[in-house]
């Protein structure tokens, strides 16, 4: 393991962020289901990389892989180059998982307390109730706390160690807009004081809003992998509505167009470019009204490469 | 970006010294026993039980009896101590892991730094912690009410013994929450606790028991630990005590055995 950081440290210089966590190849079946496809994933130094994609799609599975909860069937999982379930690795990782029951009859002070002493260099609680919003609620029992601040508790457990890796699952689930902004402007701050994030979240705004890579995983392989405007540019550009009487097969015909589905009385149509289609449109139907043009944004890219299956993402297999 | 690179990739060392690992596992098992000092349904079923029981058939009922060679309420506090310990124990680890495991706690515990026998050694001292309590209420029960007269190092070895007895069921708890599910494990948990404390004499003394039944008991830890419990006090049936710490530790060994199979289990384990 040392050997692998020793290459890595040589090689940083040349790479903008060395490679904390990744997945090479991983495959991971629960009995006949298959979890993750031949996933390959990395996470660089100092980015915040969001795994997107719908419930059951994988992203789990592979924060559980990453933090060494469970072994793939084949590929493998690192962290700092090494095992995840190295005990120094995970001295220098933090998680936030999405669990079923805390000890409802400790304090947040004390779960804070207790998760720290795991740590050769805590953060002094002090900071870490005041980055989580828990300041008042330090002597409350977890059992009387609410959804979003049982949340802000188990973020809190995930930074007091100070870690440079976080890894936050679905870390906003359960938070009304403002706590999740909150939490937003905290994990954009640790990332500023160099920290990596790798968070999962089905929250198209929230991977937009925070990441500086999308992998968005869908029924468990990554489909699609960049920058969140790589992930915008990969699917037809903008969604034109309209009520018109030429048919959809009509409108398919038109140029540039990828997609057209009837929305109740009005019709949707997906193209590269707006401006062929439009004019093409306004010249057959006199009639047409209530004519709307908008561009695909993060969800359009979303839908479409989820909604994708069986047809370019799969040919690869 | 290429500070965060050196930042992150430094190979700084993480050794924790002797004294950290301590203090790790002093608060591990602290909030181990506030977090159960405060479960209401803990602290009831596993203290107020014996000490009901005791109060019922070894203060108001037979308190002027003798079995055994001893006064009713001295010889119930050697069995009704094993019984509490036993509770203690089960309870004290099995259910707490059940849950733990079922509904991913452990998984964050397991995804922290935290040293891995930390967190049994904590159910394992609360346990111990427990057990003593419910032995030193009995006594004081005991002597306040049932005129029992013990010399004080017979009261330290009587709880020393049942306190070390609390082991074999710590595992056999660890053993249960391994195998239970979240919601089930309190219900496994008295299927096996309360005929194994009937057939092992702990309610009704061994020597009333039916015969099958005093045949099966020399199977049983319970018995065992009640018969080391009940030699301190002076009485039980005088079998050799080297004997039933041997069939104590064989029986733990088994256990811890069968719970590092469910340890190793749950590296690979689909919940979530």
């Amino acid at each position: 393991m040392i050997a692998t950081l020793e290459e890595m440290q040589s090689g940083q210089r040349e790479i903008s962020g060395a490679v904390v966590a990744s997945l090479e190849g991983v495959n991971k079946n629960y009995g006949d289901i298959r979890a993750l496809r031949n996933v390959n994933f990395a996470v660089h130094a100092g980015q915040v990389v969001a795994l997107l994609g719908p419930n059951g799609a994988g992203k789990t599975t592979a924060v559980k892989l990453l933090l060494g909860l469970m072994q793939p069937n084949s590929g493998k999982a690192r962290v700092f180059g090494g095992d995840p379930t190295n005990p120094q690795n995970r001295m220098r990782t933090g998680a936030m998982l999405q669990v079923g029951r805390v000890p409802e009859t400790l304090r947040v002070g004390e779960h804070i307390d207790l998760f720290s002493s795991y740590y050769s260099n805590p953060m002094p609680i002090a900071e870490v109730l005041a980055a989580a919003g828990l300041e008042k609620l330090r002597d409350r029992k977890f059992g009387d706390l609410s959804g979003g601040q049982r949340q802000r508790t188990l973020f809190a457990l995930a930074i007091c160690g100070n870690p440079d890796l976080l890894f936050l699952d679905e870390p906003t689930v359960g938070l009304d807009v403002e706590a999740r902004r909150a939490l937003w402007e905290e994990i954009r701050r640790l990332v500023e004081r160099g920290k990596t994030v790798l968070l999962t979240t089905h929250y198209l705004e929230e991977a937009d809003a925070l990441a500086d890579r999308i992998a968005v995983i869908n029924q468990g392989e990554i489909i699609a992998e960049g920058t969140p405007a790589e992930i915008k540019a990969q699917t037809s550009g903008k969604r034109i509505r309209c009520i018109t009487s030429l048919s959809l097969a009509t409108l398919l015909q038109l140029p540039g167009v990828s997609d057209a589905r009837q929305d109740r009385e009005a019709v949707e149509i997906h193209a590269r470019e707006a401006e062929p289609v439009v004019r093409a449109l306004l010249a057959r139907d006199a009639s047409l009204s209530g004519l709307e043009i908008t561009s695909a944004g993060l969800e359009e890219a979303f839908l479409a490469l989820t909604q994708d299956n069986g047809g370019n993402v799969n040919r690869r297999n | 970006m290429s500070t965060a690179a050196a930042a992150i990739l430094s190979n700084r060392q993480i050794e924790r010294s002797p004294s950290h690992t301590a203090t790790i596992y002093l608060k591990e098992a602290k909030y181990e026993f506030l977090k159960n000092l405060r479960l209401r349904v803990y602290t009831v079923s596993v203290i107020s039980f014996p000490l009901m029981f005791y109060v019922l058939f070894g203060l108001v009922l037979n308190a002027k009896e003798a079995i055994g060679g001893l006064g009713v309420p001295t010889y119930l506090i050697a069995t009704y101590g094993t019984f509490g310990v036993m509770g203690a124990s089960l309870f004290g680890s099995a259910s707490g892991l059940a849950a733990d495991r079922g509904l991913g706690w452990l998984q964050v515990k397991r995804a922290s730094p935290m040293p891995p026998f930390a967190y049994f050694a904590a159910k394992i001292i609360l346990s111990m912690i427990f057990s003593a309590i419910v032995v030193a209420l009995l006594l004081v029960l005991g002597i306040s009410f049932g005129g029992v007269r013990l010399p004080f190092a017979q009261m330290a070895k009587l709880i020393g013994t049942l306190v070390a007895g609390s082991l074999p069921f710590s595992a056999m708890g660890l053993a249960i929450g391994y195998f239970a599910g979240p919601n089930s494990a309190p219900a496994t948990i008295n299927l096996i606790y309360l005929p194994l404390s009937f057939c092992s004499g702990l309610w009704v003394p061994y020597m009333f028991l039916p015969k099958l039944v005093r045949q099966i008991a020399l199977a049983l830890p319970p018995y065992h630990l009640s018969q080391l419990a009940l030699g301190v006090v002076g009485s039980g049936r005088h079998e050799s005590a080297a004997t039933h710490w041997e069939v104590l530790l064989a029986f733990t060994l088994i256990c811890l055995g069968v719970a590092r199979i469910g340890f190793q289990r749950d590296q690979g384990k689909l919940y979530g």
